[in-house]
């Protein structure tokens, strides 16, 4: 099933990509198009954050994640770039549980 | 070749080698996910878009069904495809250039190429980062992916907790507006209020609905 999911993906977004190039523009710019599609990334990775970070299955649960989240929000107001964010929030929530 | 050129291919190659650092966080988060070393690099070859693919194993790591990652990875591609659309008259390629292009058609490759005076300079803006972070990426990809299987239980090293923190920091460079911070924090909502109701993945894609209300009521007000 992994496969398939990766087949879809990588046909389905190379095919948005190439029709972006190839579509006449009139057809998707108009504003209120544009406008979703600015806040599309928003909604689906900010869901993604709180489903990662909190989700456990089918409950909700606190856990060494959430203290990992709360140390990258801080590498990100120290403005560090992205691979320290990351470093950060797994660093912290390790030491977490090693507590 | 002039002194520009140079400079345009010079900042690609740093482009390009910084965000394929990311991609040792990608290979490390998908193997932690329970995709394959194999099935991890695929995705960085021929997907090629890093917060679809981050997107797609975050719903796997979920307990998502696959094909729910992705749908979820489609609808973060669409935002290509919007490049795309501003990227055409200036590049202007056709036939098969055009069809080769695209695969390299992502934030970093438009950001670097869509601000050019001329198709020369856009073209080499454009091909110089897009061809150095799909190199960089898919190195980094696999260098993440063999070091996630050498480590073992994911959770000791809070890999699963980086998941998190990667998406956070996608989602920050987009958080300036009022709007879509009030977006964020009502999608957030709506993802772990059905949790407990839905099978995993459907929340993510639940808060597509979200975007999409929110960009019909804002566009209404003007």
């Amino acid at each position: 099933m992994i496969w398939v999911a990766v087949v879809v993906a990588a046909a389905g977004c190379y095919l948005l990509k190439l029709a972006g190039l190839s579509v006449p523009p009139r057809v998707l710019q108009r504003p209120v198009v544009s406008r979703i599609a600015d806040l599309l990334p928003v909604a689906l990775l900010s869901a993604l954050i709180g489903v990662q970070v909190l989700g456990s299955g089918q409950h909700l649960v606190l856990d060494a994640r959430v203290v990992g989240l709360a140390c990258a929000f801080v590498a990100l107001v120290l403005r560090a770039p992205f691979i320290v964010v990351v470093f950060v929030a797994a660093l912290s929530a390790a030491l977490v549980r090693l507590l | 070749m002039s002194a520009a050129r140079t400079s345009i291919i010079r900042d690609g190659l740093a482009v390009g080698l910084a965000t394929g650092t990311y991609g040792i966080s990608f290979g490390a988060v998908s193997v932690a996910a329970g995709l394959s070393v194999l099935q991890t690099c695929a995705l960085s070859l021929l997907v090629f878009t890093g917060a679809s693919q981050f997107a797609l194993v975050g719903v796997i790591a979920s307990g998502g069904v696959p094909l729910s990652g992705a749908l979820t990875a489609l609808l973060l591609g669409s935002r290509n495809t919007l490049y795309g659309l501003r990227l055409a008259p200036l590049l202007d390629w056709h036939g098969i250039r055009r069809v080769g292009a695209a695969h390299l058609l992502i934030d970093e490759s438009t950001a670097m190429s869509v601000n050019r005076d001329t198709t020369e300079d856009a073209r080499t803006g454009f091909l110089s980062t897009g061809l150095a972070v799909f190199l960089f990426w898919n190195l980094a990809t696999l260098g993440g992916a063999l070091a996630g299987t050498a480590l073992g239980d994911p959770r000791t090293y809070g890999l699963d907790a980086a998941v998190g923190g990667a998406f956070l920091a996608l989602v920050w460079p987009r958080l300036g507006s009022t709007l879509n911070r009030v977006v964020a924090l009502l999608a957030i909502a709506l993802a772990l209020g059905l949790v407990p109701v839905t099978t995993a993945g459907v929340p993510v894609l639940a808060a597509a609905a979200v975007a999409v209300l929110a960009g019909l009521l804002t566009g209404r007000r003007r």
